[in-house]
């Protein structure tokens, strides 16, 4: 077998093996995927629940929260970036990192400094590489977030926020994440987490049934003062649920299109181990027709 | 008597939904009985024991830190963490 078949065959074999790594992982996500978002929506109820128990406190009471309260010339800005700790997902954590360098350029043409905090591996490395700072690092979960990491990183967030900007804390925290929107479509989100805004109050009162006059135990401000963490807790696990079941459908295409090229390559290499072939037993044929002819004329 | 519609809660899933006629749980306060026709409340919830007597009889389960609300005989329990261990149907 000639030298430029060997070639071939070996890179064929190569390919081959490949593309059933990529099709290994494309199984993986897809079956993974559709937890991920059963996942979010078994949270809904929650989310759901402690949303309107906030709207109705908010709406019975002129309690001024810390949390939601906006502060004159924020200093600080965190920013919590939500990535992936594997790669082979495509442009997914590309593209998060691509938005949270945007946020950054606009927050400090507004004259604030960024105080980056990371979840996922793909993040710090990011940041690493680099040589800059970050406040906090989170890494290990991010295609099985619980609700426990969801509340370190909301009491860390939370204890920053109330610290303010002059005691080494932050005057507000924006989140980047991915939104899971259907298996084709995700997309990258910026929101404003905290000073919160519980915009949703006053439209849904006017749709749904107005609250009712509760009576709070034991009183407005305190029922605030524990609801109000935990809600932000719940606005990190939704978005680290999304950014998860997002990840698993990137990875999903990703690993999708990479078994799609690997079987055009597979295709391409076997037409030019083919040709090389023929072009072999060609020059051989003409090499003993050649050989044959000059032994004829010597005679 | 009409019964109520009770909700239990966690961060991560619904734990149970069903009827019953009387909800019990620890407030900050102390502890709170629910029945029908209940004016509406909306209270902070400290670690302990919710029971609840539903159709399939007298039934607990214990969460961390959560909140009850209660409006029109609707009850919602929410808690980020719930051991239904103790939880039959």
């Amino acid at each position: 077998m000639g030298a430029q078949q060997r070639i071939y065959r070996q890179k064929s074999r190569s390919v081959q093996s490949m593309k059933k790594i990529t099709r290994a992982m494309e199984l993986i996500a897809t079956s993974r995927v559709s937890k991920a978002r059963e996942r979010v929506v078994q949270t809904t109820p929650y989310a759901r629940a402690i949303t309107r128990a906030v709207s109705a406190v908010a709406t019975f009471s002129d309690v001024d929260h810390p949390l939601t309260l906006e502060r004159e010339n924020p200093a600080k800005a965190g920013m919590l970036v939500i990535t992936s700790d594997r790669g082979l997902a495509g442009a997914y954590s590309a593209n998060v990192l691509k938005r949270s360098e945007a946020l950054r350029e606009l927050l400090q043409d507004e004259g604030r400094e960024v105080v980056p905090y990371l979840t996922g591996r793909k993040a710090e490395g990011y940041f690493r590489f680099r040589q800059r700072a970050f406040e906090e690092s989170w890494t290990g979960f991010t295609d099985k977030p619980t609700y426990e990491v969801a509340k370190e990183i909301g009491d860390r967030l939370t204890a920053d926020f109330i610290r303010g900007s002059e005691d080494g804390g932050v005057d507000e925290i924006h989140i980047v994440y991915t939104q899971f929107i259907n298996m084709v479509t995700q997309e990258v989100q910026v929101v404003r987490l905290l000073p919160l805004e519980v915009v949703d109050a006053e439209e849904k009162a006017s749709e749904e049934e107005l609250f009712p006059l509760y009576e709070f135990e034991p009183d407005s401000s305190e029922v605030l003062d524990a609801l109000l963490p935990q809600y932000v807790t719940s606005r990190i696990y939704n978005a680290l649920l999304q950014a998860a079941a997002s990840e698993l459908a990137a990875r999903q295409r990703a690993m999708k299109s990479a078994t799609d090229n690997a079987d055009e390559l597979l295709k391409t290499y076997t037409r030019l181990a083919n040709q090389a072939r023929q072009a072999e037993i060609t020059q051989e044929i003409s090499e003993i027709v050649g050989g044959a002819s000059a032994l004829a004329d010597a005679k | 008597m009409s019964a109520l519609q009770v909700e239990l809660v966690a961060a991560d899933r619904m734990v149970w939904k069903g009827e019953a006629s009387f909800v019990r749980a620890r407030s900050t306060d102390g502890d709170l009985g629910i029945m029908p026709g209940h004016s509406p409340l909306l209270g902070v919830l400290v670690a302990g024991d919710v029971s609840f007597d539903g159709e399939s009889g007298h039934q607990s389960v214990t969460i961390d830190s959560g909140f009850l609300s209660v409006d029109h005989d609707r009850v919602t329990i929410v808690a980020a963490q719930v051991d239904a261990s103790g939880l039959t149907a």
